[in-house]
């Protein structure tokens, strides 16, 4: 299980687009509670006074219409929802449109030792921003051992033994312009059962490449900020093995996957002999994994025309020899 | 399989030179080595993978180990830890 607490929310550096803007306005002393799942709630209806079915290991999500509706229990001077509401140990609440909670609403907050964050966000933009974010952090994972490059934009993930030669692989791939998004463990996140993340386990030692003979390089350094990556959809998985003569290697493109996490992807396996080129073939899956991509298969293409001409062939045999009959 | 238990009892964590040393010793023997700490398990004849485990002082780690010579391995392993990667 994660252990993720508002402070760590607080403390995430997202960027451009997933900007979440939130700042701390009130209860610092919350900030050390944990969030346990990915869940948001909106408190609209147990401000109402309807606690059935609350959900109150959630953030909660103050938007226009639940501030509004604070201001009149206010005005009212009814604020015992509220007092029940903060007796379930929430694990934060947040004001959007950049509202500010009444000192009352502070103080009942404070009480409850809950921290009260603000964005200046809208809540349509910050709700779905935050739950994207959640997604994240609460995927299930795994760690891999294998190498994670981009390579014409998509994402291969190299695995195989030690030593069979994957680091030196990828390192002849970022010479040649592609990226390297992790070196050795790749930890993989399944996001919303639908694709699979890939980043290196730790950002401080990410993109550090071991060569047997050279030691510890750093990549950033070496070959510059245009050839690494923070993170990457795994699109293709390409297992590297010692060439094995009784094995019968894929030689006509069906096609193989894999299932990680419960997510299927794409596999090939390809054979390594000393003086063979592995990286060139990796550019060219890659190329090709972009064309079935576009909807275009080489392999099931290839045999399309081979049967056609096969069917013309015959016909024509068929018309000949009719025709010699007359 | 063989399992273990040890701690990291040298100040300084596994940095660069015990790991090195690890995979050194674990390529001696034919079985796989893995390495466990909380959720992460990594393949022990990797340095970048026993780097980012990030195993400082006192840590707790699981080894295991697989194959033909797993008992002799888990031990060399397990000395390794004990003798505080010689430092």
């Amino acid at each position: 299980m994660v252990e993720f607490s508002i402070l760590d929310l607080l403390d995430l550096d997202l960027k451009e687009h997933n900007h979440l803007q939130l700042t701390c306005i009130a209860g610092r002393s919350g900030l050390s509670r944990k969030l346990t799942n990915s869940k948001i709630s909106r408190p609209g209806l147990p401000l109402s006074g309807f606690f059935d079915e609350f959900s109150h290991e959630s953030i909660q999500v103050f938007g226009r219409g639940e501030q509004q509706y604070l201001k009149k229990l206010e005005t009212e001077n009814n604020l015992d929802a509220l007092e029940r509401l903060f007796s379930y140990p929430i694990p934060t609440c947040i004001f959007c449109d950049g509202g500010r909670p009444s000192l009352r609403f502070i103080e009942i907050a404070e009480r409850s030792g809950c921290s009260v964050l603000q964005t200046a966000l809208g809540s349509a933009d910050f709700t779905r921003g935050l739950i994207q974010m959640l997604d994240e952090i609460f995927a299930q994972t795994i760690t891999i051992h294998g190498v994670l490059v981009e390579v014409y934009g998509i994402g291969v993930l190299i695995t195989g033994e030690s030593g069979v030669g994957k680091s030196e692989t990828a390192l002849e791939l970022i010479e040649r312009g592609h990226r390297l998004i992790s070196d050795d463990t790749v930890k993989l996140r399944n996001i919303s059962d639908t694709y699979l993340i890939g980043s290196g386990e730790n950002p401080l030692l990410a993109h550090h490449m071991e060569i047997r003979g050279l030691g510890i390089l750093n990549l950033a350094n070496l070959f510059g900020v245009g050839s690494i990556r923070d993170k990457k959809q795994v699109q293709l998985l390409v297992n590297l093995e010692e060439w094995d003569s009784n094995k019968n290697y894929d030689r006509v493109g069906e096609e193989m996957t894999e299932t990680l996490l419960g997510i299927s992807v794409p596999k090939l396996e390809i054979p390594v002999k000393p003086g063979r080129n592995v990286p060139i073939i990796i550019e060219t899956a890659a190329r090709n994994e972009r064309l079935k991509k576009l909807g275009y298969y080489s392999a099931k293409e290839f045999d399309q025309s081979v049967l056609k001409w096969l069917e013309s062939e015959s016909a024509r045999n068929l018309y000949y020899s009719n025709e010699e009959t007359f | 399989m063989v399992e273990r238990e040890v701690e990291v009892l040298n100040r300084a964590g596994i940095h660069a030179r015990p790991a090195a040393l690890i995979v050194k010793i674990a390529n001696r023997y034919s079985s796989n080595l893995y390495i466990e700490k909380d959720s992460m398990k990594i393949n022990g004849k990797s340095i970048m993978g026993i780097i980012t485990l990030g195993a400082a002082y006192k840590s707790r780690l699981t080894i295991s180990t697989e194959g033909s010579d797993e008992q002799e391995a888990a031990e060399a392993i397990a000395q390794l830890f004990l003798n505080r990667f010689e430092e």
